[in-house]
């Protein structure tokens, strides 16, 4: 029975297919509540209830929402562009799914444990920018095309400054697999031999990059409603405006579980003696979404030309300066190799 | 039919397809789109290949840059590109002409391609049972160092060339001093005076 599914190509396509729903159907489902969990969050810092009708303190409210979405009407604008307008969510949707599939949630654990993972995921979240620049062409009005062209020139922004963020951590580890640079941040010490504390001024410019990437406020000027109405989506309604939202979410969640990667040790415990896991990945995911989820209540939006002086005159010189740095501390072994995993043999 | 002959031709197909349309559909915005599958096939392919990192790399420098400058582009002309095709059959016979004589030196110079003597080892060898990322990099930083640092030169002049063509210092415009706007404190900037009432300051 074992053999059906690693030797023949039916199995192995059904295995691949299992594997996929393994990782999608958790995904989905914690979407529906880190949904409510962040309008819980906004809610809270203002001194509101939030959601808090549908199933016990509102927990439903995310699929009575899902429902809603499903069975409305779906409105196409007229002389809206009609194959592109419906490829955009869905291309927003689909690459934010398949992101997924070289991240790694254990030891092993990993859909396809390639080479270059976060090369494909660096990749995938450039093509992101397609589903907003088509999805704004196409509705054929102006906020949207506006709101389109304003996101484009944010995402490709800092996209850059992520990048570089991205190579300084490669240079300490010497790899592109996510395994080995988990593997690389392992040490007796647990906490101290993560990478928030050689890469420590990166990972708030990762993070503040993630927010502008990912198109959430303070950076959420593709829909800044009070000047775009909604941005990109505005001419959006029923299903397809739910793929929209569900792939901005999951690729915020992607961009969680890429701090928690990178810098906060992915799957390690914190205290040495402790047993590592899934859990203490899904736990540092859960912590780096509340902080966006609070950052999105407590910081005001930034203005357009703030928000391009920030990624090009600030982020990008700061980030290429850490890239020769990390490079010289990692070349020369400064500090016994705090910079050069390979060096301390972690 | 193996997984990986079926993937073959599936991106195969789709690169030649995504070609055609490039240059067949009507609509410009169209025609960039179709590039990109091309592109992503493209990708595809190398990744068939074993060459995962250049894979990777098309798609972050070409799909993830370079095609969305073409799409800025794109959209933002107007340009009645129906009317540039009626024009198309008042050029159709030079272009045909040009097309065929470039054909024939290409016909000309591949009939008579050949390799001198002793080519295979002058031939970049593979370097040992390493990850093609790796044999890359060995290649481009110790080997060829001097040619990478040279071709990064000329896309820095490039990149100068550009920025300098296109920069205006306008005096005109009102610029926000941010590092003048974050000093400023309130002793500096305000004074409380005490007004007598009907004598004003």
């Amino acid at each position: 029975m074992v053999e059906f599914f690693t030797t023949t190509n039916l199995g192995i396509v059904l295995t691949i297919l299992g594997q996929c729903l393994l990782i999608l159907i958790p995904l989905l489902v914690a979407l529906a509540f880190l949904m409510y969990a962040d309008r819980k969050v906004w809610a809270a810092v203002q001194m509101r209830k939030g959601p808090n009708v549908v199933g016990a303190f509102g927990l439903l409210q995310s699929f009575a929402d899902f429902i809603k979405y499903i069975v409305k009407e779906v409105v196409v604008p007229a002389g809206a562009d009609k194959a592109v307008f419906f490829l955009a969510p869905m291309i927003t949707f689909v690459l934010a799914v398949i992101a997924w599939a070289v991240i790694p949630f254990n030891e092993g654990w990993v859909m396809s444990d390639i080479n270059v993972a976060i090369l494909y995921v660096f990749a995938v979240s450039s093509l992101e920018v397609y589903g907003v620049i088509m999805g704004g062409w196409a509705s054929n009005s102006k906020y949207p095309f506006l709101g389109s062209l304003r996101s484009a020139a944010q995402m490709i922004s800092y996209e850059v400054s992520i990048g570089l963020i991205i190579i300084g951590v490669i240079i300490s580890t010497g790899s592109l697999n996510f395994g080995d640079i988990v593997a690389a941040q392992e040490g007796d010490w647990g906490i101290l031999h993560w990478y928030f504390i050689p890469h420590f001024p990166m990972l708030f410019l990762f993070f503040i990059s993630a927010l502008a990437e990912t198109n959430r406020p303070p950076f959420d000027l593709p829909e800044a409603e009070s000047e775009l109405v909604a941005g990109y989506q505005v001419e959006y309604s029923s299903t397809p405006f739910l793929l929209f939202m569900i792939g901005e979410l999951m690729a915020v969640v992607l961009m969680c579980a890429l701090v928690s990667l990178l810098f906060l040790g992915g799957w390690l415990s914190p205290i040495g003696f402790l047993p590592d896991g899934i859990l203490w990945l899904v736990g540092k995911m859960a912590f780096c979404f509340f902080i966006f989820a609070m950052v999105k209540a407590i910081v005001p939006r930034f203005r357009y030309d703030q928000l391009m002086r920030l990624g090009w005159k600030v982020f990008l010189p700061m980030s290429l300066a850490w890239v020769v740095l990390v490079a010289f501390l990692a070349k020369f072994e400064v500090l016994g190799g705090f910079w050069a995993r390979w060096a301390m043999g972690g | 039919m193996t997984p990986a002959l079926i993937a073959f031709y599936a991106f195969a197909v789709t690169t030649i397809g995504g070609g055609l349309m490039t240059v067949i559909s009507r609509n410009p915005v169209h025609s960039v789109l179709w590039l990109i599958l091309a592109f992503l096939s493209s990708a595809g392919l190398f990744v068939l290949l074993g060459a995962e990192f250049v894979a990777m790399l098309l798609i972050i420098v070409y799909v993830g840059a370079v095609a969305v400058l073409f799409l800025f582009v794109v959209m933002m002309l107007d340009v009645d590109f129906a009317e540039l095709k009626a024009e198309m059959a008042r050029y159709m016979p030079l272009a045909l002409l040009i097309g065929v004589i470039l054909l024939m030196q290409l016909a000309l110079a591949f009939g008579v391609w050949g390799f001198s003597d002793g080519v295979d080892t002058r031939i970049t060898q593979p370097i040992g049972d390493m990850e093609n990322t790796k044999q890359l990099g060995i290649l481009l930083y110790d080997q060829y160092f001097l040619l990478f640092q040279l071709a990064g030169l000329i896309l820095l002049t490039a990149m100068i060339g550009a920025i300098v063509l296109t920069l205006r210092h306008r005096v005109d415009v009102k610029r926000q001093n941010i590092v003048g706007q974050i000093m400023r404190d309130p002793a500096q900037q305000m004074e409380l005076k005490d007004v007598k009432p009907g004598q004003g300051l």
